[in-house]
Order: C-alpha cells, then sequence, then structure tokens
C-alpha cells in the first residue's frame, strides 16, 4: 500500500477560504440557508467552513447539522462491511430553506443520493446545492454534481482518496491511497 | 463490535454484553429517527416480515408492528384465533407455509416455552421471540434496560428490584439475564408462593417485604398479577395481595430516596401499583413504551443486516 500528497494543510487552508467565499458569493443573507454536513467525514469540514464563515465574514445567523444516512443506503446487507450509523443532528426544519450539503468526498453519488432522500423528514427544502472538498471524476454511479469543489481528482476504482483533518488524524492532508 | 453474535433473538440467556450494547447504540439513532416530523427510514425496503402471534398482546404487536413500519418493511399479521391453528396445524406447518410466501424473518409470540429455538432449528428465517410461554421475553427485558439506561445513565451498578408475579413472569426472566449480564444487581419480590423455588440460584437476592425490598433499590419494577396463567389461587384474595405487594404513594414517599418506578403494563391500576404512583414523575412507564419501538427496530435491523441475498 502506497500513499501520494494529493494537498498539503497549505493547499487545503486556501481551498476552504475560497469555497467559503463562494458560498458567500450564493448566499449573501444565510437567513434562509443551512449547512448540512455528511456523517461521518463530512462533520469535519462542515465546521471548517462555518467557522470560516463566523469567524472571518462574521457570519452570526449560521445554521449547522450533521446528518447520518446509514438507514437510506442502497447497499444495506450487500457489502462485507455491517454498516455502522452515526449520530443525526439538526435542530431545524429545513422546509423552505436553502441547504448545502456538505461532504469530504464525491465518488460515486451514492452518499449524496442517500443525503437526498434522508433530508426529505426534515421538509421540502427549495434547493439542495453540494460542496465537496475532493470530487473523483468519471467515478459518478449517478448524475449528481458538486456546486463547489474543492479539487477535482482522477483516481482509478482500486485508489482511495483519503482526506486528514487535524481534528481527528492531527493533520490536514489529502492522500491518494493505492491498494 | 458492529454486528449482533446471534442469528436470532430467542432468549437474553444466548447474548453477550456486547450484543446488548450494540442494539442500545442502534436504538440511540432510532430513538432520535422517530421523534423526527418524519418518522420513516427506508433500510428494510426488500424485507418481509411476519408476526405470528399464537398468543393474545396488544402492545407488544403494536410495537413490532409499529417498529417493522418505520423501518419500511412489509409487514404480515396472523393471530391464532382466526387461523388453521385451530385446524390442527402443526407449528413447523404453519410457519413453513407463510415462508413458503417469501418471509425473511419471524416475529413470534406463543405460550409453550422454547417455541422460539424450536422454530430457528427447524425454518429458514430469521426468528424474533415475542414472549413464549413463561420462558423468555428479551425485548422487553431490553427495552426495560435501555429505560433504566436513559433515566440513571448507565445500569451496571444499580440495583432492581423485581416485584410480583414472577413464578409466570417470562419479564422477569428476561430482565433477570439482561440485568446481569450488564452488571446490575437484582432482587426478587413478592409472595412466596409467587418466587420460584430454586430461583436464587440464578444469583438474585429474595425479599418477601415489600418496604426491605424497596429500601434497598434504585429502580422497582412493579409486574402484573397473571391471573390468566393460574390455574390455582396462589394468595388468599388480591385485596391482600394489593395490602402486601401493591406500590401506593404513601410507601413511595416514605423512603428515603427517590426510586424510579417501571411496569411492562399492561397495568391493574389499584392492584399492584396505584394510579398517583403510576402517573407520577418517578414512574417511567410510558418511556418504557416509546423505548420500545426504538429498541424493536434496532433488533430488527441488526438482524436483518445478517440476511445475505
Amino acid at each position: 500500500m502506497s500513499q501520494k500528497l494529493l494537498l498539503s494543510a497549505k493547499e487545503i487552508d486556501i481551498i476552504l477560504h475560497r469555497l467559503a467565499c463562494q458560498i458567500l458569493e450564493n448566499h449573501p443573507d444565510f437567513s434562509d440557508t443551512v449547512l448540512i454536513g455528511i456523517q461521518p467525514r463530512g462533520k469535519y469540514l462542515a465546521d471548517r467552513i462555518k467557522k470560516i464563515l463566523e469567524e472571518e465574514h462574521q457570519i452570526s445567523n449560521l445554521s449547522l447539522g450533521y446528518l447520518d444516512i446509514t438507514f437510506y443506503r442502497d447497499d444495506f446487507r450487500r457489502g462485507e462491511k455491517i454498516l455502522e450509523a452515526n449520530k443525526t443532528d439538526i435542530n431545524f426544519i429545513v422546509e423552505n430553506k436553502r441547504v448545502v450539503f456538505i461532504d469530504d468526498v464525491l465518488y460515486t453519488g451514492r452518499s449524496i443520493r442517500a443525503a437526498l432522500t434522508a433530508v426529505q423528514s426534515f421538509g421540502r427544502p427549495t434547493e439542495i446545492e453540494l460542496l465537496t472538498l475532493i470530487d473523483r471524476r468519471f467515478s459518478r454511479h449517478l448524475p449528481i454534481q458538486p456546486n463547489y469543489r474543492g479539487r477535482q481528482v482522477d483516481a482509478i476504482d482500486l485508489e482511495k482518496v483519503k482526506v486528514n483533518w487535524v481534528e481527528n488524524e492531527g493533520e490536514d492532508a489529502v492522500y491518494l491511497v493505492s491498494r | 463490535m458492529s454486528e449482533l453474535s446471534v442469528d436470532h433473538l430467542l432468549g437474553i440467556k444466548y447474548l453477550k454484553p456486547e450484543d446488548i450494547q450494540l442494539i442500545f447504540e442502534t436504538a440511540d439513532h432510532f430513538k432520535e429517527v422517530i421523534n423526527r416530523p418524519i418518522k420513516k427510514v427506508p433500510s428494510l425496503r426488500d424485507i418481509t416480515i411476519a408476526n405470528l402471534f399464537f398468543e393474545n398482546s396488544t402492545r407488544t404487536r403494536l410495537s413490532f408492528e409499529l417498529a417493522e413500519k418505520r423501518l419500511s418493511a412489509d409487514v404480515v399479521n396472523f393471530s391464532a384465533a382466526s387461523s388453521s391453528v385451530k385446524k390442527g396445524e402443526t407449528l413447523i406447518d404453519t410457519v413453513n407455509n407463510i415462508l413458503s410466501m417469501k418471509v425473511d424473518m419471524v416475529v413470534m409470540r406463543h405460550p409453550n416455552p422454547g417455541a422460539g429455538v424450536f422454530l430457528s432449528k427447524h425454518v429458514d428465517a430469521k426468528i424474533v421471540n415475542a414472549g413464549d410461554g413463561a420462558h423468555e421475553h428479551p425485548t422487553q427485558a431490553l427495552l426495560d434496560s435501555y429505560s433504566i439506561r436513559e433515566r440513571l445513565g448507565e445500569v451496571a451498578g444499580k440495583k432492581v428490584v423485581i416485584v410480583g408475579d414472577i413464578l409466570h413472569s417470562r419479564v422477569a426472566l428476561s430482565n433477570i439475564f439482561a440485568l446481569q449480564l450488564q452488571g446490575a444487581e437484582v432482587m426478587v419480590c413478592g409472595p412466596k408462593t409467587l418466587l420460584p423455588k430454586y430461583i436464587q440460584q440464578l444469583g438474585v437476592k429474595v425479599e418477601t417485604n415489600l418496604i426491605k425490598a424497596l429500601e434497598w433499590c434504585d429502580v422497582a419494577n412493579m409486574l402484573r398479577v397473571q391471573n390468566e396463567r393460574m390455574e390455582i389461587s396462589y394468595f388468599p384474595s388480591t385485596r391482600e395481595y394489593t395490602q402486601q405487594f401493591g406500590l401506593t404513594k404513601k410507601i413511595v414517599d416514605s423512603l428515603n430516596k427517590e426510586i424510579v418506578i417501571m411496569h411492562p403494563g399492561p397495568i391493574n391500576r389499584g392492584v399492584e401499583i396505584t394510579s398517583d404512583v403510576a402517573d407520577s414523575e418517578q414512574a417511567i412507564i410510558l418511556d418504557q413504551v416509546e423505548n420500545g419501538v426504538a429498541v424493536r427496530m434496532a433488533v430488527i435491523y441488526l438482524l436483518a443486516s445478517k440476511i445475505k441475498r
């Protein structure tokens, strides 16, 4: 198993600031906008984006929730690995809100498909956008594309894109791991 | 751990402590789900579950059915009163006939102890025991422990007294196993005639004085007197039972601590527990009912995740 560095901490920092600004461009007023981090790995990215928006752009009315999609996945009982659930923490209704999904890696699009179904339990949003740090091009199973994209990566199915965060792994970095 | 060590839920005595832990952690997620505006997830879309009730039940059947429907499973119901069982069909035949219609899981209540175990050896479906005679009622014990965990933070180290008809109670037996597995201390309390002779061998304390039992415990689980299972009289009169083993406000207030009061339902108000106690802040009887759906969702979800196509 070998791994190649795709993004360093500095590059990630620059990209996160750009993504925050791009959201701000489309959502100048956050009164109708909510951010939803997709569990488990989208949580860290969502927290970072929120921090930048609050600290550097003085957004004070930001709603952030975390959505677990385990029970909505279409591969229940199909894989070898048993699915483990995470915590859903959404203390607002998304009815008539503009929702921004946040996840670290967009690969087949199936997680986002599940998230689109899962979020319906919290109301009918006016629109849903997708922000992702890494977009794995040419590997989609479904017609799903990000609205805000950190970096586009071409990787084959045998490779895995691993996003590390200081909060969890002790460093900010994105690796391409080949098996 | 992310998988149950068992393929069926036949009784608590077949479970490991980690299984209970996993069921509770999964139930936490489902409790969040059933408190959403839309209380349903699509996980079990392709699973069909048969609820076979060879014995009457209201809340357990409703609770199972709700749990199954909130997981999006297809559900068929069957009750013995309106079936071919009356015409002399055997249990295996009945169940195999139902399984021929491609059912993946069977939730069964049966008057004979061990009916679930028997079935699990002869049919190809996941079996959930919803009560077999006076033997076990595992999901009730799980939801009882889950409710204790919710109210008191943890089950380990807590002192729980089970009061009433221990002899005829599958709830008592499953509760004893479940509580001990999680490191709680268990006492049983009731008239001598309703305590099984060798109950001490299960490692429980035995007490025939309600006040002493309540002074010892953190949690009191008040069982119903099961008149329908008693062919003979086990105590002179209901009135005398109530005087000795009925929980009243006066007794609860006389204790020098606040205990948690539970009841698996249905309540005989004024017999084993008075209304003012059953409806008090200390009673978590309705929490038990709510948690029952979440815990059953967890059990069904975890068993279904072991079905391979």
